[in-house]
């Protein structure tokens, strides 16, 4: 024999995921697949994936507020938090990236054109790498909220959006950062389309005065959670 | 106790491993103007224009009524010509970067500039895949085979799970010498298979 196959990831509980097909987000309906997929058994193109890290980061990167020649207008935060996976490991030196609209709630995109400002020193793309604890931290401005043509009258509410790779190919997640409170919340079919309340409210961030930064900036924390490996071989003891 | 809180999850529904899992992050949507966030100027290039033994991987992604989608964002994640990764589960570790990642263009096209992979664990050669888009609530997942590889395709437990009159979607096309066409059906006739992993 050669060597055992990895440990496969844990299958996400039920709930977890939204659904690909979700008719209240109307975008799904000519891009969700109509068959059910196949399910992959994790071999090792699963169980590996890129490891990508610090030689992805440019100066500027972790601060959104500092890749212009002035400074973007808006209410200038700290985000900040850790990357574990589900059994409470943190993922050191792994690539977060994100994205968002400007304090107005205009992304720095051809193809958003509502009538509100775009910021000249605000584009909106960073990118950092979590320390050997799996902490993150980047300084942006608070988004705005957006109008789109999902419904009549339709808004999501402020978001990051954020993208990791943890370990594997199969720990990929693409997702969005939430603020609390949002009012915009209950009419929001992206944020509703996890079906377990519990797992929806992970996607909010809360209020962290201890990061805040006097006469600076307010902080909001927000941890992220990848898949976990099945069994670790190296963890289970054998005293019997 | 010196278990730390996680933002978000009461302490105690907290694990450290061995106890119950903590929650996962739910995925979301890339949303329309991912652009701003993932495309790398190196993304299509696994392997550096001039390389030795280079092929170039490509296609279109559409959508249920065959339009091209022009804001997805196609990743890739293979081994080496050796079968080997740049990772530590990997039996020998290779330098080979493994990962492309191209958004698609105005008219839905992608491409990646790579090296054929080689068998890995017993399956035939082939290339994972994720695909982002608007409209994707959770990345789809599907993999790409080899058209000259029949033998081994046939043998491969991946495909041999997919029913048989869906398995050429998984198979690139021969466009040229060192050129592959792979395009994506996200929905409809000739729908792409997609995997759960
Ligand atoms: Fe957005």
């Amino acid at each position: 024999m050669t060597r055992a196959r990895p440990a496969p990831f844990t299958p996400p509980p039920d709930g977890t995921h939204p659904p690909l097909d979700y008719a209240a987000y109307r975008s799904t309906g000519l891009r969700a697949p109509s068959q059910p997929p196949i399910v992959l058994p994790h071999r090792l193109t699963e169980v590996t994936g890129p490891l990508l890290g610090a030689e992805r980061i440019g100066p500027s990167d972790h601060d959104l507020t500092a890749q212009h020649a002035g400074e973007p207008i808006g209410q200038r935060i700290i985000v900040s938090g850790r990357v574990l996976d589900s059994d409470g490991r943190p993922v050191p030196d792994t690539l977060v990236e994100v994205w968002q609209a400007n304090a107005a709630g205009r992304y720095a995109h051809a193809r958003d054109n509502w009538p509100a400002p775009l910021d000249p020193n605000f584009t909106g793309g960073g990118r950092v790498v979590t320390d050997s604890s799996g902490n993150y931290s980047f300084t942006t401005i608070r988004p705005g909220a957006y109008p789109w043509g999902n419904h009549h009258n339709a808004w999501r509410p402020a978001h990051i959006h954020f993208s990791l790779f943890g370990t594997a190919f199969t720990q990929r997640l693409v997702t969005q950062m939430y603020f609390p409170d949002d009012p915009l919340f209950d009419q929001d079919p992206i944020f509703n389309s996890v079906p377990d309340p519990k797992a929806r409210e992970r996607m909010i961030s809360r209020f962290d005065l201890d990061a805040t930064r006097a006469e600076w900036a307010l902080a909001f924390r927000w941890d992220i959670v990848l898949r976990g490996r099945e069994q670790t071989p190296f963890e289970e003891p054998h005293d019997d | 106790m010196t278990e730390q809180s996680v933002s978000g999850q009461p302490v105690s529904e907290q694990s450290v491993s061995g106890r119950r899992p903590l929650g996962l992050t739910p995925s979301q949507t890339v949303g329309p103007f991912l652009s701003l966030g993932l495309p790398w100027p190196d993304g299509g290039d696994v392997v550096a224009e001039g390389t030795d033994g280079a092929i170039r991987i490509g296609g279109v992604v559409r959508d249920g009524a065959g339009e091209v989608v022009p804001d997805a964002l196609v990743e890739t994640w293979q081994a080496d010509p050796e079968g080997n990764f740049d990772h530590p589960d990997s039996a020998e570790r290779s330098t080979f970067r493994g990962f492309g990642r191209c958004p698609t263009d105005g008219d839905g096209h992608w491409e990646i500039r790579t090296l054929k992979p080689g068998a890995v664990d017993g399956q035939a050669p082939h290339v994972d895949v994720s695909v982002f888009a608007r409209g994707l609530l959770d990345r789809v997942v599907t993999r790409i085979y080899f058209p000259d590889e029949e033998a081994a395709n046939a043998a491969d437990p991946v495909l041999a799970t997919v029913p048989a009159d869906r398995r050429a979607t998984l198979v690139a096309t021969a466009t040229a010498p060192a050129e592959l066409r792979f395009d994506i059906t996200l929905r409809g006739n000739d729908e792409t298979v997609f995997f759960q992993v």
